[in-house]
């Protein structure tokens, strides 16, 4: 993780590369990195966003809106990925819903000297959901959420973004 | 109270072209249904997400009305969803519950507190514009084309009789005669759209 906010991942890069995927719904619920991007969400009327509670809700609603033709986005952290579990087995997995999810990362050190446990469940709860994923850290990476969210439509199956970039580009 | 069957043959000559989902209610609605390529019986992806999903697909689809039948099981485990449907407020939302007080499908144990629980009143306190209560089939069945001629959402929590499954679910004649990938594949052709 970059300490130069400069080459952090922006809140404006995620909102382009959503625009650039044909996202029409976010449905979310916010973590520590998501206010900047929020503002940015709630201006652009392109998307609409279907706010949550609970993050298991969101694979329901995701469920429903791909059902339904949309193409939805779930954003959320790991902390609540992990509370979903049965709701990505069900809803997300057992439906085949070609979805992108962006989970916050927190805790994610790079170094791997976690102390979070949020961080240090993270990637075992995907690998044992056999999820693939992709890290971003820096707008460098944004190509890679197009790479998610073409395996997702690939493979019909949800496909995560962790985020990496806690503290930095949406809280700048 | 009154029985699951009872509940949906009241609603069924008022259903037109609505999307139904019918929840725990599907192994009853798949017998009385008129429009199979409009309904969504997908038994149970996971419990507690039936009315997320119809959430979703009521904002996908706002030129048609969303029938839901949930279970007081399945929204206990989601009390949050009702604030979220009731902020996005989609107008050709129709929720109703199936209240059999009880876990129906697990062999009949009691929901926590069951019988004190008044829905309509947890869906109002939530946000939803209206809400209703039956438990009796005579009066549900003389309120529902009121109901149904007023835009969503709107709640509707029936009291039923519990219908107790005691059989290994290995065992249980299986009722859905269409994958869940052909419920969901029929449902677009009905509406035109195409795999996501």
């Amino acid at each position: 993780m970059s300490e130069v906010s400069g080459v952090a991942l922006s809140p404006e890069t995620v909102l382009a590369q959503m625009k650039q995927n044909g996202v029409t719904d976010v449905v979310w619920l916010p973590d520590s990195e998501t206010n900047w991007l929020y503002l940015l969400m709630k201006a652009e009327p392109s998307l609409r966003l279907v706010g949550v509670n609970r993050e298991g809700h969101a694979c329901s609603i995701a469920a429903g809106l791909a059902a339904g033709g949309r193409k939805p986005l779930i954003l959320i952290q790991n902390t609540g990925m992990m509370e979903s579990g049965d709701s990505i087995r069900g809803w997300l997995l057992g439906l085949n819903v070609p979805v992108v999810m962006m989970v916050g990362y927190r805790g994610w050190t790079r170094h791997g000297l976690t102390t979070d446990t949020a961080a240090t469940y993270t990637e075992r709860f995907l690998m044992a959901f056999g999820l693939n994923y992709y890290l971003v850290e820096s707008d460098a990476d944004a190509p890679r959420i197009t790479a998610a969210f073409e395996e997702a439509a690939r493979t019909k199956r949800p496909v995560v973004v962790l985020v990496g970039d806690e503290y930095h580009g949406f809280n700048r | 109270m009154m029985r699951i069957a009872e509940a949906l043959e009241a609603f069924s000559p008022h259903r037109g072209d609505a999307i139904v989902v019918p929840g725990r209610g599907g192994r009853y609605w798949v017998e009385r249904t008129a429009r199979p390529e409009l309904d969504v019986p997908l038994g149970d992806p996971a419990m507690g997400g039936h009315a997320g999903f119809a959430l979703g697909l009521a904002l996908a689809h706002p030129e048609r009305r969303l029938v839901l039948f949930d279970s007081e099981g399945d929204i206990l485990m989601s009390l949050g969803i009702l604030a979220t449907i009731a902020e996005q407020a989609p107008a050709n939302f129709y929720h109703f519950l199936l209240d059999n007080e009880v876990y129906a499908t697990t062999g009949g144990q009691p929901v926590p507190n069951a019988k004190n629980i008044a829905y309509d009143k947890l869906a109002l306190a939530a946000g939803y514009p209206r809400a209703h209560a039956f438990d009796d089939i005579a009066d549900f069945a003389r309120e529902l084309p009121a109901i149904l001629g007023r835009p969503g959402p709107v709640f509707v929590a029936l009291k039923v009789f519990p219908e107790i499954e005691n059989a290994p679910i290995g065992q249980r004649r299986r009722w859905n005669t269409r994958s869940r990938d052909q419920v969901l594949a029929d449902l677009r052709g009905a509406l035109g759209g195409t795999a996501p």
